[in-house]
């Protein structure tokens, strides 16, 4: 595992269900404080809070496809990734491409945390007057890579980051975060041909598979399976992990780090919803937001 | 500069010559690189080349990934292809993210002929024009194709630049200067005023030294940015003229004549008229035979002009 100096910023977790501090963009805290103040554990915990309650506060939203992703996400920015929240331009940064743009709330939750804009801020999601649009805005938010909301399209964007880093010799990793939903659009395989042919082994996708997608379970709405094989299939590394354990997660991204020539893709085994008793593989919380009383039932679960 | 050039090859020589002052340009073509002319920046610069194969929405989405880290690129294909194929992916991943993408699409109108109808890009200008914060441009000929390019190298924004299939008449000089949002006027005239595009500014040039024959003196204005419009250049020709009519090698709707009917009906209660293709699909056939078939022509400008003349009002004469 790499000892590079990772993430860079202000680390705004408040650990053991302690109230978040809000630190002011610029403002630099080593990494290691990260790493020996929080686990990632407590972290994930931290930002399924915020997921459910800025969602709860938007009064719409989608609580089920952020928090299946929640560990994938708290790996990469909280230990893996190279990023400074003060510096969100950085040209040696790695990237982070969010596809399933109705995420939006786990990465705004995970930037804030990060130390990218202040926390209190979550809670002004899809509010007239919020940066934090219903999917992801680039223009708006910093560490916002990527505009997403209409599915299909983050893979592409990425390779064309991920070949402007080649051009530019950086070392930086590129990271997509796809649905398997979104998998049944065509310029996911599109694009998926296309990585392995400019040999971006700088390039990794993740498919959040969580199995559920708006009208319901994905092997009824359009079957994707044998989802792995189709992926080696168009020349990837494949590489299946259960998408909630941390452990797994780090050696997946570590071993598709190693992979040359070509694309690794991680399947990430989920459940929608995942850490909130009533919402785990309820198809209802793909796009509704928790009641008041839902809302602190979660919170309790979530402490 | 020869008489003749298509606007296309004009633009893989600008290519290749922005390729070599500029390291961050790139270039991207969806398996069109022989009839869209990037193969010449293709051989000059293989590492800053990308072909993506027949697959436009993902080269739309790795034009807009290299925009966001700082290249410049250029991406081709037919014009019936890209915004046709692509809408969404120009719509969220260039104009909803404001990425500093150039597509440059050939092969626009019905010029490019015996293809037939899935080849004839007639409703692209509609398409664009849609997305907010697109520049949409349509060259006259070779020179200002070139500076076209130029432009759009060095404007940090997304633009679309729509060429053609045949070998076009050069109109311009070397000493020519292509604006931004500039309309250029051609020929002075105050009885009606000709707003034309691509290859309609030499069929309209063509019919304005017919009617002058006859006595009705014309202004000839090119408008090579559709998107945003000289507005000022348009109302002026109303006031000074007071009839207006739009050639374009576009369906009626959507291009350049509803975009100029817009401006002068907030002012101006004048007379236009529209040559353009009517709600329908061409066929095959050579580019002029279609030209003449469907009404895209010097005559069918004449035409236009008498007919907007004849409806105006009697304060205006």
């Amino acid at each position: 595992m790499t000892e590079m100096p990772l993430h860079e910023g202000g680390l705004a977790i408040g650990c053991r269900g302690q109230a978040s501090v809000d630190s002011e963009a610029g403002e630099v805290f080593p990494n290691a404080d990260c790493k020996s103040s929080c686990s990632l554990e407590e972290i994930a915990r931290t930002l399924r809070r915020h997921i459910v309650t800025m969602i709860a506060a938007a009064g719409s939203g989608h609580p089920g496809g952020s928090l299946s992703a929640v560990e994938i996400v708290t790996v990469l920015f909280f230990r893996l990734m190279r990023h400074r929240s003060y510096d969100p331009n950085w040209k040696q940064r790695d990237h982070f491409i969010l596809s399933k743009g109705h995420a939006a709330p786990l990465l705004y939750a995970a930037l804030a945390e990060s130390g990218y804009f202040p926390t209190k801020e979550l809670i002004t999601l899809r509010k007239i007057d919020s940066r934090l649009q219903g999917h992801t805005d680039r223009a708006m938010v910093p560490g916002v890579e990527s505009t997403a909301g209409s599915l299909g399209q983050g893979l592409s964007f990425a390779i064309g980051v991920a070949l402007a880093c080649k051009l530019d010799s950086l070392d930086s990793r590129i990271y997509t975060l796809l649905g398997d939903g979104e998998c049944d659009e065509g310029q996911i395989w599109e694009a998926a041909m296309a990585a392995p042919h400019y040999h971006l082994d700088n390039l990794t996708a993740i498919v959040d598979r969580n199995n559920q997608q708006i009208d319901g379970w994905t092997r009824d709405v359009m079957n994707t399976e044998p989802l792995g094989e189709k992926w080696h299939s168009f020349g990837w590394h494949v590489i299946e992990v259960d998408g909630h354990d941390i452990g797994q997660l780090l050696s997946a991204f570590e071993e598709a780090k190693q992979i040359k020539d070509k694309s690794s893709v991680i399947i990430a085994h989920t459940i929608k919803g995942k850490g909130v008793s009533f919402m785990e593989n309820n198809l209802k919380f793909h796009g509704t937001a928790p009641t008041q009383e839902q809302l602190e039932i979660a919170l309790r679960e979530l402490a | 500069m020869p008489q003749e050039m298509s606007t296309r090859k004009a633009y893989g020589r600008a290519l290749v010559e922005l390729g070599e002052k500029n390291p961050d340009i790139v270039v991207l073509d969806a398996d069109l690189s022989m009839s869209t002319m990037t193969h010449m920046f293709a051989q000059r610069f293989p590492h800053r080349f990308f072909d993506c194969g027949i697959a436009e929405q993902n080269m739309i989405g790795i034009a807009a990934g290299l925009a966001a880290s700082g290249k410049i690129p250029f991406a081709s294909t037919f014009a019936v292809f890209v915004p046709g194929r692509c809408f969404d992916q120009l719509r969220l991943s260039v104009a909803q993210s404001q990425l500093n993408v150039k597509i440059v699409a050939t092969h626009g109108g019905i010029t490019s002929g015996e293809d037939g109808f899935s080849h004839h890009a007639i409703e692209d200008l509609a398409l664009i024009c849609a997305l907010p914060g697109f520049y949409v441009l349509v060259p006259t000929d070779a020179i200002e194709t070139t500076q076209m390019v130029r432009t759009a190298a060095v404007t940090p924004a997304p633009f679309y630049i729509r060429l053609s299939r045949p070998s076009t008449p050069v109109i311009f000089d070397e000493n020519y200067h292509f604006v931004l949002g500039k309309a250029v006027t051609l020929r002075q005239g105050n009885d009606a005023a000709i707003i034309a595009i691509g290859i309609m500014v030499s069929r309209a040039l063509e019919a304005a030294k017919h009617l002058a024959q006859e006595g009705i003196e014309c202004r000839v204005v090119s408008m090579p940015t559709i998107k945003p419009l000289d507005e000022e250049a348009i109302l002026q020709s109303a006031k000074e003229t007071g009839a207006i009519v739009t050639a374009e090698e576009h369906l009626k709707h959507g291009g350049l004549g509803s975009r100029v009917a817009q401006v002068v009906a907030q002012h101006y209660a004048i007379p236009m008229d529209f040559v353009a293709i009517e709600d329908t699909y061409a066929r095959s056939g050579k580019a002029e035979e279609l030209l003449q078939r469907y009404g895209l022509t010097a005559p069918a400008i004449e035409q236009a002009v008498k007919s907007a003349i004849s409806r105006k009002q009697v304060h205006h004469s």
